[in-house]
């Protein structure tokens, strides 16, 4: 598709889409959101760019590859989760170190948590959508 | 209640209906339907309160009572993310089947039965 | 112990996740394919360990008190299966680095294969129906994904009866799981097994809606009579792996959530297992009629899988009987035969996958000739005669246990099914020995293949070798399995101690009228 409009209204779209799906993955500490949320909204912002500028160049802005998010995250959230064992807690127990972030999110072992659920619902969602995509 | 279960019947017997159809698009289609339909259930049957929400009042260490159970929430936001993901996931798979078969139509559809 | 017991869940996923995230490694993302596996069989060797002299262990998932946090419970019963599924993993990936193409491992073969694990062992420990449901919906992801890869045609139509089967048994389970929440308020299954016996005078109707529903879930996926019909059309599609992975384990899931549920929480059901008993005639009787009128070696198989979880089932249904010594006896020759089927009928499956590589088709047909290897042919007799309960085979102990239960319970009909229809299995044994071993060779057979690089040829006979040698074990030396099957029996028919070790939050138990505000409104 070759819309200017289109095309313009991405560039100053895609970076707002981004921030705020950061800003949704930390205020799912209290309120709605979180990193399922952030991470449909992340996948959103990689789609629109795939659909101004073609799926290829979507992958270039990208860098990654989506399975390799989708391993990073399922690692992250893993190890987070075993964090509490070797404290001799019962596993995904949260663990705090008092550190407070913006949006009242706490710095802890749970934020890990929800930051590998973003990773792994943004490389599951470009998965999908960017093979659909290109057939 | 009655509003609920009569809304409920309706859902599932559209899905129900749709899932009998020959087109396996419809047969997707009514596996929404019944989907929401078994979330709404879990909703009912979890008890419908109205504007009592589980919340710790400041001062004190449990809510007043009457508030609603938030448990059948959760358990449907899980559901409801599963869900997306099989349908998703099925949406894929018919329109592979449409790609590999060329056909829709679910009496076409037979090479693996016995 | 806390590690221990997230380990079944926790190692697939570990290694689920670094073969996704280093994908592009082909050599490195099969082994550790195969390391996960063999973890995951040491780690299920040390919870059996655990709970081997009837030990109930419990976590409660992030710290949360019971009920009202996710509960892990594994005792005998739940150990034993999770180390079954190791070594099925186990002796499953080592013959996935034969039978699985590479585009097929490209596309993430090993990753689903343990997310499919993780489900497995999840839905095999947790304590929690819930959770329950959440672990079948990863198990049914994960295989439909591996029913899918490849994309053929046939894999793709038998894809799509087993996905929308499966999918509406989910929505009746959740279903199940809403009604039973909104009745008794609470989805700990130690929990309901106290609550559910009191709820009987009140809400007899709602209980047994609610046992129907699970009922109807559960037979689904453990694929009983009359909701077998999907299994023999989806199973044979994949590849051979996929489809011993699937044949071994899937459908023991759902045999083994009957069994926890209508033992642990349905019991006072009157009448539920003279119900179950019908179904399990029915079952055995009608799987075994159609493997008789089939001529493909996968579907005969999966034919046989149906009948043969009649013979499960049955082990439940003998629970109709009032002796105690009947009871233990039916249900621990159950457990029994559930761990010979999962060993044998995974060994057959891989057979049939190397039978096809040599012979070229899975059709009894254009097969024949076969005998000219003589260490296959040898190795699809073990499991084959164990499956007919032929002496001094696993399976001849299991179906003895079953057969005296069923005789000293009075239930003489299901015995006369029971024997007919491992007469019948033996028959359509005999039919693929003879078709495919012993027969010459027709004259439209496919071409031969090409012989195994040396590599191929360990990794496809080394895993057969292997579980048809645990057969014979089994069957010569019964001792030690009896023995544990028959304390997991025990313990699930005095879940007492599943119960206490669950410890529940005392609020929840004291409490019962304070979470039943809502039931009093119209």
């Amino acid at each position: 598709m070759n819309s200017l409009v289109l095309q313009n209204a991405t560039r100053a779209l895609v970076p707002l889409l981004l921030v705020y799906s950061i800003f949704v993955l930390f205020r799912g500490h209290n309120h709605p959101g979180g990193g399922f949320l952030g991470g449909l909204l992340s996948a959103s912002a990689f789609v629109l760019y795939g659909l101004a500028y073609g799926v290829r160049a979507a992958r270039r802005l990208l860098r990654v590859q989506p399975l390799t998010l989708i391993g990073a995250g399922l690692l992250l959230a893993l190890t987070s989760g075993c964090a509490g064992l070797f404290l001799g807690r019962p596993f995904l127990t949260g663990l705090w170190t008092g550190v407070t972030l913006p949006e009242g999110s706490a710095l802890g072992s749970v934020l890990f948590f929800d930051l590998g659920v973003y990773l792994m619902v943004l490389g599951a969602a470009l998965l999908t959508l960017l093979t659909l995509a290109e057939d | 209640m009655l509003l609920m279960a009569i809304v409920l019947g309706g859902l599932f017997a559209g899905g129900l209906y749709l899932m009998l159809a020959r087109s396996i698009t419809r047969v997707l289609l009514g596996l929404v339907l019944i989907g929401h339909a078994t979330n709404l259930l879990i909703f009912t049957a979890g008890g419908l309160v109205r504007g009592r929400p589980p919340l710790v009042p400041a001062g004190q260490t449990e809510p007043a009572a009457g508030y609603a159970d938030p448990l059948p929430q959760a358990l449907i936001l899980t559901a409801i993310v599963i869900s997306f993901a099989l349908t998703a996931f099925t949406a894929v798979l018919v329109r592979g089947t449409y790609q590999a078969a060329g056909t829709e139509d679910s009496d076409d559809l037979r090479s693996t039965d016995t | 112990m806390k590690l221990l017991l997230v380990a079944p869940i926790l190692i697939p996923l570990l290694t689920a996740g670094v073969t996704v995230a280093f994908w592009r490694a082909a050599r490195f993302r099969a082994w550790c394919g195969v390391v996960g596996a063999a973890a995951l069989l040491a780690a299920g060797g040390l919870l059996l360990a655990a709970t081997a002299g009837g030990q109930v262990r419990t976590v409660q998932i992030g710290n949360w008190p019971a009920p009202f946090g996710i509960t892990l419970a594994v005792d005998l019963f739940s150990a034993l299966m999770v180390l079954i599924t190791g070594i099925i993993g186990l002796m499953v990936a080592v013959y996935s680095l034969a039978d699985v193409d590479i585009p097929r491992q490209r596309y993430g073969y090993f990753p689903l294969f343990h997310i499919l694990l993780a489900g497995v062992c999840g839905a095999f420990i947790t304590g929690d129906i819930f959770n329950l449901y959440v672990w079948f919906e990863v198990m049914l992801m994960a295989s439909f994904l591996l029913l899918a890869l490849g994309s053929e045609r046939a894999q793709l139509e038998g894809a799509f009866k087993y996905v929308t089967i499966n999918l509406i048994s989910s929505m009746v389970f959740l279903t199940g799981v809403g009604i039973l929440y909104g009745t008794a308020h609470t989805l700990n299954l130690a929990d309901l097994a106290l609550r559910v016996p009191e709820m009987m005078d009140r809400h007899g109707h709602l209980v047994r809606a609610c046992a129907m529903l699970f009922g109807v879930c559960f037979g689904l996926k453990a694929a009983v009579f009359p909701l077998f019909f999907w299994l023999p059309a989806s199973y044979a599609t994949p590849p051979a792996a996929v489809s011993a992975v699937f044949a071994g384990l899937l459908t023991k899931v759902g045999v083994y959530a009957l069994i926890r549920v209508f033992t642990l929480v349905f019991g006072s059901i009157p009448g539920i297992y003279a119900l179950i008993l019908v179904v399990a005639g029915l079952t055995m009787l009608v799987g075994v009629l159609g493997a008789v009128a089939q001529f493909e070696m996968r579907r005969i198989l999966s034919f046989h899988i149906i009948s043969q979880i009649g013979y499960m089932i049955m082990g439940l249904g003998l629970l109709v009987s009032s002796d105690p010594g009947v009871r233990t006896l039916g249900l621990t020759a159950g457990i029994f035969y559930i761990i010979h089927h999962i060993i044998v009928k995974t060994n057959l499956f891989l057979v049939s996958g190397t039978v096809r590589q040599l012979g070229g088709t899975y059709d009894l047909r254009s097969l024949g000739g076969l005998v000219r290897a003589p260490l296959l042919s040898a190795l699809f007799l073990i499991p084959a005669l164990s499956l007919a309960g032929i002496p001094p085979l696993s399976g001849f102990w299991a179906k003895l246990g079953l057969i005296e239960a069923g005789f000293l319970g009075g239930q003489n009909t299901i015995v006369i099914v029971a024997l007919l229809t491992s007469l019948l299995t033996l028959v359509s044994m005999m039919k693929i020995w003879n078709e495919v071993f012993w027969k010459p060779a027709p004259q439209d057979a496919p071409e031969p293949a090409e012989p195994m690089a040396p590599g191929q040829w360990a990794a496809r006979f080394i895993p057969i070798a292997l579980l048809a040698g645990l057969t014979v074990l089994i069957g010569l030396f019964p001792a030690p399995l009896l023995t544990l099957a028959g304390r997991a029996a025990d313990r699930l028919l005095n879940p007492a101690a599943y119960i206490s070790a669950v410890n529940l939050h005392e609020a929840a138990v004291a409490g019962l009228s304070t979470t039943q505000i809502s039931e009093d409104k119209p």
